[in-house]
């Protein structure tokens, strides 16, 4: 009884902190009920518009749980349990295919369904608080935030939900819950003897990453290693060679002596002009079997049988490399050139008179410098050619196919073997543990870089 | 000394000369087998026998097997048109936000951002196929190229850094005096932030634009086989298939020139407005 006249320690409204917790810590009970019914708080304080909406949020979810949703995080568990069947119909005489579970329709509305509920209870901590916000209006003597009011603070100090509403749905849809969906895949056994909707596939734990990096006789650690190191090799070949032949055509075209600097300069940039995949497709033609490369040099009679550029696993990995330079090194000569142009001319002038040669300088001064400027450029460029489908795929597709490989070819990159499982051999399963690793790939050079960034460590005192 | 120096001043020009000609000759070999008279694959020489422009007109014909470049053409530019507009949408308000308004999802957004941007972007491929085709966006050409819409810039909001970039280098102080003046910050967004970044928005819808041109991999998954609705990269890539290889060898570079040149001016404007973006909003 005493404790009804005791007034209970409320702190300030904290907008910043864990609002939701101190709704729960210090509202009162009305507040507290606003978690289990939706909008209450706000419809007792008058604010009727609020109330509806969030009631109308917390029906509709009811609705669904009980129409669909409870069966769907049911069926996330089992992943269908009644087979696709052929039953004889007596009375037409024939077979007739009675539908099955679908584990994959199952698995995606799960995923759904997991993600309205982290919605609902998203929603719930709403209710809470805007409860709790009018109690505090009210117990200062203000009278609770009109709809109206609520309106126009979408266009002021809640501009950031207007702004953010639809790109972060965009972003649920198309980008976070594939993903959940191909992450989940990863442990299950969706490969191509569980094909919905004639079977189904059911949770398998981490075998699918056991079998990946094994060695032993069902293992696939033997094409996933090779594939990986193939992978890694192509990364610093293809980062390396472009940044330091860019640089040195830079430096070439640069250097005092050299005239018609623009001109040369011109002659390079005319590829950029040419889209990659044109360039990539170009160069496969130009490079094929009976193409006009192979049919030059037999004229000439350099060779007598066309050259099987794209045949053998060596040559086609060094031709890979070598267009991969043709395209890239224009693209590095023209983010170098300014940085080169503010390398201080002291040091090269004391060189000089130390007596070094170019290459010294090159080797002891330029290159340090550019390093040392570049490094977060060369990590990104590094991992984006971990992820550089488009020049194997339209170059080789992965080939020449190898019998030791698991459906993968000799040039294949994790990514390009990632794409033939999942969309020809309809591997998804190991197409998502492959997708996983390379995640983790880069995900540990991606953060490198991005702790090396300024705009990383002081972003606000860039803001002026 | 001076014949030295003489020495190597030629040996460097003789180096550039001899690499620029290898870094022009497969793009004048594109230019010339697309003028070329003679039908059929390679040949033993590059510069062609007979000149002529039937294989740029022939390809706003339907021809064998039904290819259709100009059909190609304006479904990928539909597509880029409205995939652009969206995009910048997404951009804009997401970089906006990023920049200069403070909320406590904030950061963790920023975080999210980045992690996602993290796995091979068509390692989901499979599940947003699915998820179209759930929702019925496949059995028909021309819903499926708005589904490829979607697929473009349904994610586009997570590339927001660039943007943001240039909307840090908007002072502040243009802000705080408007909300001294009593602007909302709608108004800030519409009236000072925008109008001070066209070369960003610019910038933007024109990498946008030029995204679905040369995507290959979503373009492929989505549009199943149904050439008519096929985007020109995947068509493109048809030309090549060793049914057409011989029929469309010289028209196959005719539609690659055609398509390069308005491709390469809007990527030398790109440069222009990241050169401008880059060096600040409001300058001196």
């Amino acid at each position: 009884m005493a404790s009804d006249n005791l007034v209970k320690y409320s702190p300030p409204l904290n907008r910043d902190g864990f609002m939701t917790l101190d709704a729960v810590k210090y509202g009162d009970n009305i507040t507290r009920l606003s978690a289990l019914v939706f909008g209450l708080g706000s419809l007792l304080r008058g604010q009727l518009a609020r109330f509806i909406i969030l009631m109308a949020i917390e029906l509709g979810y009811i609705i669904y749980m009980i129409a669909a949703g409870g069966q769907s995080l049911v069926n996330l568990g089992t992943l269908g349990t009644s087979l696709q069947n052929s039953v004889y119909d007596e009375s037409l005489g024939i077979y007739v295919t009675t539908a099955g579970d679908n584990s994959m329709l199952f698995l995606l509305y799960g995923v759904i369904t997991l993600l309205l509920t982290i919605g609902f209870f998203y929603f719930m901590a709403v209710s809470l608080r805007c409860a709790y916000v009018a109690q505090k209006d009210i117990e200062a003597g203000e009278k609770p935030k009109s709809f109206n009011r609520d309106l126009r603070s979408m266009l002021d100090e809640n501009l950031h939900k207007t702004l953010m509403t639809w790109p972060i749905l965009g972003i649920l849809v198309f980008t976070i819950v594939p993903l959940v969906f191909m992450i989940l895949i990863a442990f299950t056994n969706y490969d191509r003897n569980h094909q919905v909707p004639g079977n189904l596939f059911d949770w398998v734990g981490l075998a699918n990453f056991q079998s990946m990096l094994s060695f032993g006789s069902t293992g696939l650690g033997r094409t996933f290693f090779p594939v990986l190191g193939w992978t890694l090799i192509w990364a610093i070949a293809a980062t390396f060679s472009n940044y330091v032949l860019g640089m040195l055509l830079a430096i070439l075209i640069n250097r005092e002596g050299t005239r018609g600097k623009g001109f040369w300069r011109f002659m390079f940039v005319l590829s950029i002009a040419m889209p990659a995949f044109i360039s990539l497709m170009t160069m496969r033609t130009i490079f094929a079997n009976n193409g006009p490369f192979n049919l030059l040099l037999q004229s000439v009679g350099i060779i007598s049988q066309p050259v099987t550029w794209w045949g053998s696993p060596m040559t086609a990995r060094i031709m890979i490399i070598v267009v991969n330079i043709w395209i890239g090194i224009p693209y590095t000569m023209l983010t170098t050139t300014g940085i080169l142009q503010n390398i201080p001319a002291e040091l090269y002038e004391s060189a000089r008179v130390d007596g070094a040669s170019p290459a010294v300088t090159f080797l002891k001064i330029t290159l340090p410098y550019m390093v040392f400027v570049m490094t977060p450029y060369l990590i990104t460029t590094f991992v984006s050619n971990i992820n550089n489908f488009n020049v194997i795929y339209l170059l080789t597709g992965g080939a020449p196919e190898s019998l030791d490989y698991y459906y993968a070819g000799k040039t294949d990159l994790l990514v390009t073997w990632l794409y033939k499982l999942t969309i020809q051999y309809k591997d998804y399963n190991l197409g998502s543990v492959i997708g996983i690793l390379t995640f983790v790939l880069m995900a540990v050079f991606s953060l490198l870089a991005y702790r090396q960034s300024g705009s990383y460590k002081n972003e606000e005192e860039f803001q002026k | 000394m001076k014949t030295r120096k003489f020495l190597v001043n030629s040996l460097a020009h003789v180096v550039l000369a001899v690499l620029s000609v290898i870094w022009v000759l497969p793009i004048c070999f594109a230019l010339l087998t697309s003028f070329r008279g003679e039908s059929g694959s390679a040949k033993t020489y590059i510069i062609p026998r007979q000149f002529t422009f039937d294989n740029y007109t022939n390809l706003f014909k339907v021809g064998v097997g039904g290819l259709n470049y100009a059909r190609w053409f304006s479904n990928t530019f539909i597509v880029a048109i409205f995939s652009c507009l969206l995009s910048a949408f997404f951009i804009l308000s997401v970089a906006y936000s990023m920049s200069r308004l403070r909320f406590r999802t904030r950061k963790p957004f920023m975080n999210v951002a980045l992690i996602l941007g993290m796995f091979p972007g068509f390692m989901s491929m499979i599940a947003v196929y699915y998820i179209l085709k759930g929702f019925g966006f496949l059995e028909s050409g021309a819903t499926s190229l708005f589904a490829l819409v979607l697929v473009y810039s349904g994610g586009a909001g997570l590339g927001f850094y660039i943007t943001k970039g240039f909307f840090d280098t908007v002072p502040k102080a243009l802000d705080e005096a408007a909300y001294l003046d009593g602007c909302t910050k709608w108004q800030v967004f519409t009236k000072i932030t925008l109008p001070l970044s066209k070369p960003i928005a610019v910038y933007t819808l024109i990498t946008s634009f030029m995204a679905p041109w040369t995507d290959y991999i979503f373009a492929k998954v989505i549009l199943g086989q149904n050439r008519d609705y096929y985007t020109i990269a995947i068509g493109l890539w048809t030309m090549l298939e060793k049914e057409f290889l011989e029929t469309y060898y010289t028209q196959f570079f005719a539609g690659c020139v055609l398509i390069s040149i308005p491709i390469a001016i809007l990527f030398l404007l790109t440069q222009k407005f990241y050169t401008d973006s880059m060096s600040g909003a409001v300058k001196g």
